[in-house]
């Protein structure tokens, strides 16, 4: 059987994602990683403390040689448009998630509103990337 | 070089994308492309000419296609009078709005309205202002309606 232990998400910058996912968001570290032997290679995990089972992986943009500079940049522009990917986050309460989070200065995109598969908002994290939190009613 | 730096100067489209989600969230405010250039901070001609280059189209023409588009979801999924659904997409105009309308989805409101397809129902929301927001034609203010 074949499960999502997680997926990776680019951020402009670890420490300011880290920041926004745990105090913000409100999601628990899994891993926090740094290896010297590997350019100090940080593997950052972070994900919803009653969903132990999938995670976040918060990965940097790496330089040369990995990722080259040219890429690297446009990696970095596409995140900046908003381009770079899309969480969609569910929640048994979008009012009560969106007023929590709001109180800990998430910036709203979208305000919690019906839609016909349930009550749907979004925000973005520091990076850019899009994320969904949405209270799904089953049609 | 292990340790501490400080957070890197982020990329200057995330400054642009401020402004594209403040005009995606209180389109139906009198917005215009002045508040949004306030909200990537940046002057007015440089943030045209920016927004343009990052997003391949400028900002008052995805503001417009924006309340378009809600208009026409609005149009689709309600009763409400064309006039009405104007004023709520934050456009103050009704004569402007149907020619706009019309130039951008080929129809004017009321027959989109009756044409309208089968309920988009499962896809998130997102993804339907994303991928139903009209492709700009042209804004010339004097252009022909196109009618069924």
């Amino acid at each position: 059987m074949i499960s999502i232990g997680s997926a990776q998400l680019w951020v402009h910058d670890q420490d300011e994602a880290l920041a926004f996912y745990t105090d913000k968001v409100g999601f628990e570290v899994r891993s926090d990683v740094t290896v010297p032997e590997l350019g100090n290679f940080r593997w950052l995990t972070v994900g919803p403390a009653d969903q132990p089972d999938v995670a976040i992986t918060l990965m940097a943009i790496p330089g040369p040689p990995v990722m080259d500079d040219e890429t690297a940049e446009e990696v970095r522009t596409l995140m900046g448009k908003g381009f770079a990917g899309t969480i969609f986050l569910i929640t048994d309460d979008c009012q009560a998630s969106y007023e929590e989070l709001k109180g800990r200065g998430v910036e709203f995109t979208t305000e919690p509103e019906e839609q016909p598969y349930g009550i749907d908002s979004a925000f973005r994290d520091p990076s850019g990337n899009h994320l969904r939190l949405t209270e799904v009613r089953e049609l | 070089m292990a340790g501490h730096r400080d957070i890197a100067f982020l990329p200057p489209a995330r400054h642009l994308l401020r402004a594209r989600d403040l005009a995606d969230a209180r389109y139906f405010e009198p917005l215009d492309v002045a508040h949004l250039a306030r909200a990537a901070g940046l002057s007015r001609a440089h943030f045209s000419r920016e927004f343009r280059r990052a997003f391949g189209e400028s900002p008052h023409q995805y503001l417009l296609t924006r309340r378009l588009e809600r208009a026409a979801a609005l149009l689709r999924t309600t009763d409400r009078s064309v006039a009405d659904i104007c004023f709520s997409v934050g456009l103050r105009s009704v004569g402007s709005f149907t020619s706009s309308f019309g130039r951008m989805f080929g129809v004017s409101p009321m027959a989109y309205r009756a044409r309208y397809p089968a309920a988009i129902a499962q896809v998130p929301a997102c993804l339907v202002r994303a991928y139903s927001r009209p492709k700009n034609r042209t804004f010339r203010e004097d252009s022909p309606l196109v009618r069924d």
